[in-house]
């Protein structure tokens, strides 16, 4: 039980040292000490997540327990899918610095100052029982995260990324308090067990659904979901790539489990009549974020940007998996997430890399001077394909789980023919990049407007180009990869996952064990089964999806012949021109989204 | 329950929100959105007043008084917090981009788009 504080204490303790340490210490003390409180980090959260496989873990704060099943107190309370989460951004964070240990020649002890506080902000908020810590955790993570895409700010695109970020997710903030205040002002209650108890199974009215309605939007703006999601790539293809592998990896796919979380400890019980409107809502936002995301990930040349939009679409997959509103819906998102995150993050290694070796991440601009990198060549096709989906990679598991359990669900059989379009899409952006840079494929095309901006763009990080990438930067792409092969392979994964699942969406056990300290079994833990015969198929066809998008864009001189690609030009083209770059408005469309999905809520879930 | 002070809540919230959209400056900007983020104080404020209660202070009050809640005035003071951190940053970056750039419209700094 010790370990629990102590996972966000070491990591805020070894900043505060950090910071304070300034203006002795060297570089390779800040490296070490960063790492160090990153590694403890990961094994006390790897621990715990052992731990909480057995129940869930309640820690109260001051030892303010509970009396006769109402709390006063502020709790930590988790199972083993929230502490897997928090285990996971901390094995993201020991890669990220790995990766910029020689990755920046030159870096203020801030830098490492503030990724442990943003590690710290990731693991409290996986950990939170609690919705008003959830929103200081949120916003912990929001002004670190900030000052981290702006961190190379004597350049202009990341002042502007920055800015963009940290306004557009300021207003999520707001929306966030504002859905609080509402639920505190009907059940007098922050906990979330408590919250759940309080508004019992009665119909919901106006004020439970509004609150309800802005903490969700306020959290899928984090998470990026369309319409919320224009803020994303603006400071994603800014941020130092390092950063980016969190970004990327853990970040928004975080807003998405405080969607989950709050959902299932707080209004599972007084939406369980409205569960199906609830569901057909969070698919439909799912669907068209991750075909929104696909699409713009095509039109993109900068390859960060292009992740950027990449992550936008999987995002959207995530969703879907968590918007299924089931137990293997959810268990196949937790899975996709991490299999994709390892994955993607090995990729922006690349990138990483490759902006090391040619001082450029545009993929016009690199055509064919990737050839002297073989191994992030080799490395970045396989990534490309197992993102898209391909068996035996951690994504394709995902996949596989959440697109089974869409199946399971009545009605919703067309979801993962969508989901395999997106994937074979945003897969095949990135495979044209990959095979157009390593291996000089495709005309050399003029730059374009888009890929003057890169230039500018890559400008800031190393602008010289060097002779030799040291070792050290080729350990986390590798063992990344590496890792994101592992996770599709690793046996009974899909059973302890859906394990933990049963366990995450049990309503009523959560509220037991956090305001009674009862821990109870899920009653329905069936083994849930591995990937279905079927979703080879998917997966596969994914993956041929994939290649055959990435032969259609490099075949240029066909262009006006080849008709999939053509009819796309015109919605990409619309779709491009709404990303304007000016935070107005981006923070329009996000009204314009809370307004609608609110409107929604109101009509379903009354 | 009076209504008022939940209405200017959503007022604050709206006005800010305008402003946020339409603002060419970011210094109005971030005031813009510290007006929406007041909108906040108000409501929170609002929930956990009680007509004819006291500050919730001890110190010179019998300890069964009626006191409006304590608890949203922690919140309040945590979100103000936050707040002034928020924007303290934005407003570090915009003079970042008046020094380096000499602009502080957002539309000039237009480097990212598509």
């Amino acid at each position: 039980m010790t370990l629990v504080p102590l996972t966000i204490l070491v990591p805020l303790v070894a900043a505060g040292l950090l910071a304070a340490s300034r203006p002795l210490a060297s570089r390779l003390l800040a490296d070490v000490i960063a790492l160090g409180a990153a590694v403890a980090v990961l094994v006390m959260c790897a621990i715990l997540t052992h731990r909480a496989s057995h129940g869930e873990i309640v820690y109260w704060w001051g030892a303010w327990r509970p009396h006769g099943g109402v709390s006063l107190g502020i709790s930590f309370a988790f199972d083993s899918l929230g502490a897997g989460f928090a285990t996971f951004a901390a094995a993201l964070m020991v890669a990220a610095l790995v990766f910029s240990w020689r990755f920046f020649e030159t870096v203020d002890h801030l830098y490492h100052t503030v990724l442990l506080v943003f590690l710290a902000a990731m693991v409290g908020f996986c950990l939170s029982g609690d919705l008003f810590n959830m929103f200081v955790f949120f916003e912990l993570m929001g002004v670190s995260a900030y000052v981290l895409a702006g961190f190379l700010i004597e350049h202009r695109s990341p002042l502007e990324g920055s800015l963009n970020f940290a306004i557009t997710n300021s207003a999520g903030g707001v929306l966030v308090l504002f859905g609080i205040g509402l639920i505190y002002g009907r059940t007098g209650a922050l906990n979330l067990a408590q919250i759940g108890q309080t508004l019992g199974h009665v119909h919901p009215d106006g004020l439970v659904v509004a609150g309800f309605a802005l903490v969700v939007c306020g959290f899928l703006v984090k998470a990026a979901a369309v319409p919320f999601h224009f803020w994303l790539a603006d400071a994603y293809a800014v941020a130092p790539t390092p950063v980016c592998i969190l970004f990327a990896g853990a970040m928004s796919e975080l807003g998405l489990l405080g969607v989950a979380r709050v959902y299932w400890t707080s209004f599972a019980g007084v939406f369980g009549a409205h569960e199906g409107e609830l569901r057909a809502v969070l698919v439909t936002v799912g669907i068209v974020t991750a075909l929104a995301g696909a699409l713009m990930t095509l039109g993109q040349h900068h390859l960060k940007r292009m992740l950027a939009f990449a992550t936008v679409s999987y995002i959207g997959l995530f969703l879907v998996g968590v918007g299924l509103l089931s137990r293997d819906g959810l268990g196949g998102a937790a899975a996709y997430v991490v299999g994709d995150g390892l994955v993607k993050a090995s990729l922006f290694v690349c990138v990483g890399i490759l902006q090391h070796r040619c001082a450029s991440v545009d993929e016009v601009d690199l055509h064919g001077r990737g050839r002297v990198l073989p191994i992030a060549g080799v490395l970045f096709g396989v990534g490309a394909l197992a993102v898209a989906g391909l068996p035996p990679f951690g994504p394709f598991l995902g996949k596989a789980l959440v697109e089974d359990a869409a199946l399971g669900q009545p009605g919703y059989g067309w979801v993962p023919a969508l989901m395999l379009i997106a994937a074979a899409l945003s897969g095949g952006a990135i495979l044209r990049a990959g095979a157009r840079v390593f291996l000089g494929l495709g005309p050399r095309g003029e730059p374009d407007e888009s890929s003057d901006e890169a230039r500018e763009e890559a400008e800031p990080e190393s602008e010289e180009p060097h002779d030799s990438t040291p070792w050290l930067m080729w350990v986390p792409a590798l063992a990344l990869m590496a890792a994101g092969l592992a996770w599709g392979l690793i046996p009974d994964l899909s059973h302890s996952i859906g394990a933990a699942a049963a366990r995450f969406v049990d309503h009523a056990g959560y509220a037991r064990a956090v305001l009674d300290g009862v821990l109870t079994t899920p009653g329905h833990v069936l083994a849930p089964h591995g990937a279905s015969p079927g979703s080879y198929l998917y997966g596969v066809g994914a993956a041929l999806g994939a290649v055959a998008v990435a032969a259609l864009a490099l075949i240029r001189d066909g262009e006006r012949r080849l008709g999939p690609l053509m009819a796309l030009r015109a919605p990409l083209q619309g779709l491009r021109r709404l990303h304007s770059g000016h935070v107005g408005d981006y923070v329009a469309w996000l009204t314009a989204g809370v307004t609608v999905i609110g409107g929604v809520f109101m009509i379903a879930l009354i | 329950m009076n209504l008022f002070p939940f209405l200017v809540a959503v007022w604050l919230a709206a006005v800010g929100l305008y402003g946020v959209v339409t603002s060419r400056h970011f210094v109005h900007l971030v005031i813009s959105l510290s007006v929406m983020q007041a909108s906040t104080y108000v409501l929170l404020l609002a929930v956990g007043y009680r007509t004819g209660a006291k500050a919730p202070v001890f110190a010179d009050i019998p300890a069964r008084s009626r006191i409006v809640d304590p608890v949203v005035q922690a919140l309040t003071l945590t979100d103000v917090v936050v707040e002034a951190t928020v924007s303290a940053l934005l407003l570090a970056l915009a003079v970042q981009a008046h020094k380096r750039f000499g602009t502080v419209d957002p539309d000039e700094l237009g480097a990212l788009r598509g």
